[in-house]
């Protein structure tokens, strides 16, 4: 089997937004039968932890220079636009 | 489904319904000072939340007809953790979360006290649960008794 995807989940204080934000990604992506782990941040965490990461989701903005790909939205915490975020998650761990 | 958790930390007095703002931060001042005088928060927290907001804002544009703005800030600045509800006469603007510089008419903030996030998983998922769920939204915003904000989560 595959290794597990390793997300990075950035907000602003690292207790509130990502902590539903990485809870939902780690559900949705269940469902879809990818295993992913993923890992609470701050937005000002991110560049020093990136290179340990295939990928960034974010709700607040973080620094453009990233070697991983980011994928910034309010999808899972609104619910808006939530399915083409996660194939949006989908696509780039594919990748 | 009852979203248990918010209203295990709903602080009655911290409820303030159809109120009349200028500002995000009147309003993140109104809800600050109620959690401090029921002693949930220190003297520091309201300065905390503003700075942070001004940093790191919370506006969140929903689906339905009203947005809403979850201020909160690090966890020294709590003593135990709570939710403060405001609703609003005309909307205040925050700034969206996401976009920063965009603006996003709020007319719901729920103002969180929060202590570590592990402890605090399912309280969150049941926010983010109302935030996704418009006719919750619709009922906290034209409450206008505290026991109808309960009503609504119940």
């Amino acid at each position: 089997m595959a290794q597990p995807k390793r997300i990075l989940v950035a907000c602003g204080t690292a207790i509130a937004t990502s902590t539903v934000v990485a809870k939902a990604i780690e559900e949705a992506l269940k469902a879809r039968g990818i295993p992913v782990i993923t890992r609470q941040c701050k937005a000002s965490e991110v560049k020093g932890l990136a290179p340990g990461y295939d990928l960034i989701v974010t709700t607040t903005p973080v620094p453009k220079d990233l070697e991983v790909p980011v994928i910034q939205t309010l999808a899972f915490l609104t619910g808006i636009g939530k399915e083409a975020a996660i194939d949006q998650i989908v696509q780039a761990l594919q990748s | 489904m009852p979203s248990e958790k918010i209203l295990s930390l709903l602080v009655p007095s911290a409820v303030c319904l159809q109120l009349q703002s200028d500002s995000s931060k009147e309003v993140i001042e109104t809800l600050g000072e109620r959690l401090f005088q029921a002693g949930y928060v220190q003297s520091s927290f309201v300065q905390a939340a503003l700075d942070r907001e001004s940093q790191l804002p919370t506006g969140l544009p929903l689906e339905g007809k009203y947005n809403a703005a979850i201020p909160h800030t690090d966890i020294e600045h709590v003593i135990k953790p709570a939710l403060a509800l405001a609703t609003l006469t005309r909307p205040v603007d925050f700034q969206n979360m996401v976009l920063p510089e965009e603006k996003v008419p709020v007319q719901l903030v729920i103002l969180m006290a929060l202590e570590q996030a592990k402890t605090q998983v399912e309280m969150l998922q049941e926010i983010a649960a109302v935030l996704q769920d418009s006719t919750i939204i619709e009922k906290l915003i034209l409450a206008f008794e505290v026991q109808q904000v309960y009503d609504a989560f119940a």
